[in-house]
């Protein structure tokens, strides 16, 4: 029988992983929405506003499945992990509270009239909206990001009685390692939108889909990616090493390198072995980790055997990080091929296209990996060197905990399902609908989705 | 307890849990209201094959502010969680499976809502019922955790009886506000529907509230003293006085609507919106100064000063910002819901 802390870990795990699938994608897409309509506005070419007519109500599912499996996140606190909020609550608290009050309100509004307004509200104020709605997003992980990071890298506070207050919060928000994650996070942000927006395209033109503004929005997808995946490896390797001068402990376990040693070598694969406190099977690079990590061919790196009892699990960061890094290059190469067949040529091949299809959800994956690294990274505490995940668990019973994992993974397999379904159907519909020319962006067809009024958003 | 600090004059850090108690309550009632309104017109969906274009009108009403309005409670569950943690703690260990259930329900009329109109459509009736089933857990669920609240988290049988009743009068208390809003908001053969739910749900309210009230101060014998103590009595009692005309005079406009030229289309939710208000404040007036009946006052579960007032200076900057633009998203939206387009 497991018992509350296991699953009260796997709740929340599950949460958060099922959770971020969707702010990964919306943070940056509504940038690129934003990006779509000013260009609309700008050059009056009516492609911008049908390939921002599609990608909006891609946007609202995905946002609405963001949104309602966040509210779950704002109750496990206090009701899984009360031992978080009487430590580091006073740190904790104010920081969600920002984001409520500054983000949830701000996108939840104006996405509103982003979705339903366009005919109601002047063309700039529409834009408005959709910028704003794009501020909220950025605004919501700055928050959340600002909080996790603290976890990872507390500063700016004092200990009174056994508990924590804060002494400065600008050195609570800005803490060490919070401008990495954050620039980390919303780039990983950016590739993601910009694969699943290359991706879904893809499928149209595949799909036999003759139109202009799937092929706008999938040179748009390629470039970014193109653009940010190279800045994404550069600040990854920066915030390597901010890792590697707060948190030695969990880069040692990404890199299985179990003793300090000299001039320490890559491993590309290996099994690490914790109870031998070994690796197997290695295919290594000689000097090359104590290059990369401390940019010297015989650098020092500490080893596990420095943290022994206090260092994170060894497998799951060590493959973890390697599956991050293996998509990361992945996605460098296929942006770059992308772009250089499309100034070769105007259409990409349909090995190409097929290619794209296939990476659409590649971020995920990216994206998932990098925060299994980053969060069991930190174990075995919660808050690192002031609060043990296992201090802060619920009294509960395994019984209740168990019975609302088990509710919340039966939802999230059947809305996983249905919001890949939902992609499909909708991407086949913008296929088969005629294309329209537009004066204004006037509104057609109503929330119904009836078949008679369901030709919106055709191109 | 020391509800006695009410009698001295207060200091800086004795008055920042009654702001926030203060800002809590509003955050409450702001969403028992805007999310009340909108689960109702959820539970309210009449789900025969030849209802689709009324489903379509009532869904269309609430859509540019149905995830606003959730975003209350998160911020209530948040000051909560910011401002009382150790209640917090202590109120949803006691609520888990019953939050959990909640948070389905919220989770599936959320989807539903989008999916509805994007899936195929011969799923749209499936997720039409997901939307109507969510509605309707969400209340069922939030009723009942407001009667365990009431009753002290007490998990005896009559405690439990009373808890299933709340939860019954919660949901009426939703679909009265959803109703009266549809009143507002749509025209012709389902306004005269919605009217009729109205009355209907208006009288269940009644019913649910008068229970509530009799129930309440018999079984916390704290909460009688207060209401039935001269001289506060005879201004106290002005409460369920109001109330009760409140629901007598809906009850008897609502007869005689719709009338000519649609006057009066909105007077109603007006009104239902006044009895949440009188309900309300009635409980806070119950309970105040303590968050969890019995157990927890607001002094002995605030958070640290400093923090307070952190949060506090946002608060106090971006709560009227908020505010201005629900405003204008309200006002970008007036009108009746029929010509509401997507996109």
């Amino acid at each position: 029988m497991l018992d509350t802390l296991v699953l009260s870990r796997i709740q929340f795990a599950a949460n958060i992983s099922f959770h971020i699938l969707f702010p990964a994608i919306t943070m940056a897409l509504a940038w690129i929405l934003f990006f779509f309509k000013l260009r609309y506005d700008r050059t009056d070419n009516p492609v911008w506003m049908r390939a921002y007519r599609f990608w909006v109500k891609v946007f609202a599912l995905t946002f609405a499945l963001g949104v309602v499996s966040g509210i779950t996140m704002s109750f496990q606190f206090g009701t899984n992990w009360p031992g978080f909020m009487e430590n580091v609550g006073n740190i904790a608290g104010p920081l969600l509270g920002y984001e409520v009050l500054t983000a949830f309100f701000l996108e939840a509004t104006f996405l509103g009239i982003m979705l339903f307004g366009i005919d109601r509200v002047p063309s700039w104020l529409h834009t408005v909206s959709a910028l704003v709605v794009a501020i909220g997003t950025s605004l919501s992980a700055f928050w959340i990001l600002a909080l996790n990071s603290w976890m990872q890298t507390p500063a700016g506070f004092e200990i009174r009685d056994g508990v924590i207050h804060a002494t400065s919060w600008l050195e609570v928000i800005f803490n060490p390692s919070f401008p990495y994650r954050y620039t980390h996070m919303m780039l990983a942000s950016g590739l993601t939108a910009a694969f699943f927006v290359a991706g879904l395209s893809a499928y149209r033109i595949l799909k036999g889909d003759e139109k202009l503004a799937p092929r706008l929005a999938l040179k748009t997808g390629l470039v970014i990616a193109a653009i940010l995946a190279p800045v994404q490896a550069y600040v990854g390797d920066l915030h390597g090493l901010n890792t590697l001068k707060h948190q030695p402990q969990k880069v040692a376990a990404m890199e299985a390198i179990w003793e300090t040693q000299r001039g320490a070598p890559l491993l590309l694969f290996a099994i690490p072995d914790e109870k031998e406190r070994t690796n197997h099977a290695e295919i290594a690079v000689p000097h090359l980790a104590s290059l990369i990590l401390t940019h010297e061919v015989d650098g020092e790196i500490r080893g596990l055997d420095e943290f022994e009892g206090n260092h994170p699990p060894v497998a799951p960061l060590f493959f973890g990080f390697r599956i991050m890094v293996g998509m990361g290059i992945l996605m460098l190469l296929t942006a770059w091929t992308g772009c250089y067949l499309l100034i070769k040529r105007e259409e990409l091949p349909r090995w190409m296209l097929r290619v794209l299809v296939g990476m659409t959800f590649s971020g995920w994956a990216a994206v998932l990996a990098g925060w299994y690294v980053t969060e069991i990274g930190r174990q075995p505490w919660l808050v690192t060197g002031i609060l043990r995940t296992a201090d802060a668990v619920t009294p509960l019973a395994p019984t209740n905990v168990g019975f609302s994992l088990a509710l919340y993974l039966t939802v999230y397999v059947i809305l996983m399902y249905a919001y890949i379904h939902t992609l499909k159907v909708m991407a086949l519909k913008a296929v088969k609908v005629e294309e329209f020319e537009t004066e204004s962006p006037s509104s057609e067809g109503t929330t119904s989705g009836l078949p008679g009024s369901a030709e919106e958003g055709a191109a | 307890m020391n509800a006695e600090i009410l009698n001295e004059s207060l200091t800086y850090a004795q008055w920042l849990p009654i702001i926030f108690i203060g800002l809590m309550g509003l955050a409450v009632l702001i969403y028992a209201i805007l999310d009340g309104y909108d689960l109702g017109v959820g539970i309210l969906l009449p789900m025969q094959s030849r209802d689709e274009a009324q489903r379509d009108t009532m869904i269309a009403s609430i859509g540019p502010f149905w995830d606003a309005n959730e975003t209350w409670l998160v911020l209530a569950v948040g000051i909560l969680l910011i401002a009382f943690p150790e209640a917090h703690s202590m109120i949803l260990m006691h609520l888990y499976i019953p939050a959990a259930l909640m948070l389905i329900g919220l989770i599936m009329r959320g989807v539903a809502f989008d999916f509805r109109a994007k899936a195929a459509v011969d799923l749209k009736l499936t997720w039409d019922r997901t939307f109507k089933a969510g509605s309707l857990l969400t209340t069922l669920t939030q009723g009942y955790m407001l009667g365990q609240y009431v009753m002290g988290f007490d998990s005896h049988w009559n405690a439990l009886l009373f808890s299933c009743l709340s939860a019954l009068g919660v949901t009426a208390a939703y679909s009265y506000v959803g109703a009266a809003w549809l009143v507002m908001k749509t025209e012709g053969e389902l306004q005269r529907r919605a009217v009729r739910w109205a009355r209907r749900a208006g009288r269940a309210t009644f019913l649910g509230v008068v229970a509530v009230s009799m129930v309440n101060p018999l079984v916390n014998p704290g909460v009688f003293d207060r209401w039935f103590t001269y001289p506060l009595v005879m201004f106290v009692l002005l409460i369920p006085t109001v109330c009760f005309a409140i629901f007598v005079f809906n009850d008897r406009l609502l007869k005689r609507m719709p009338k000519e030229n649609d006057r009066h289309c909105r007077v109603p939710f007006f009104l239902t919106v006044a009895i949440f208000m009188l309900c309300f404040s009635g409980l806070a007036f119950s309970f105040f100064p303590e968050i969890v009946p019995g157990k927890l006052d607001i002094w002995e579960a605030a958070s640290a000063t400093e923090s307070l007032t952190f949060i506090l200076v946002g608060a106090v900057i971006v709560v009227p910002l908020i505010i201005a633009y629900t405003a204008l998203a309200y006002r970008v939206f007036l009108g009746k819901a029929t010509a509401l387009k997507y996109h």
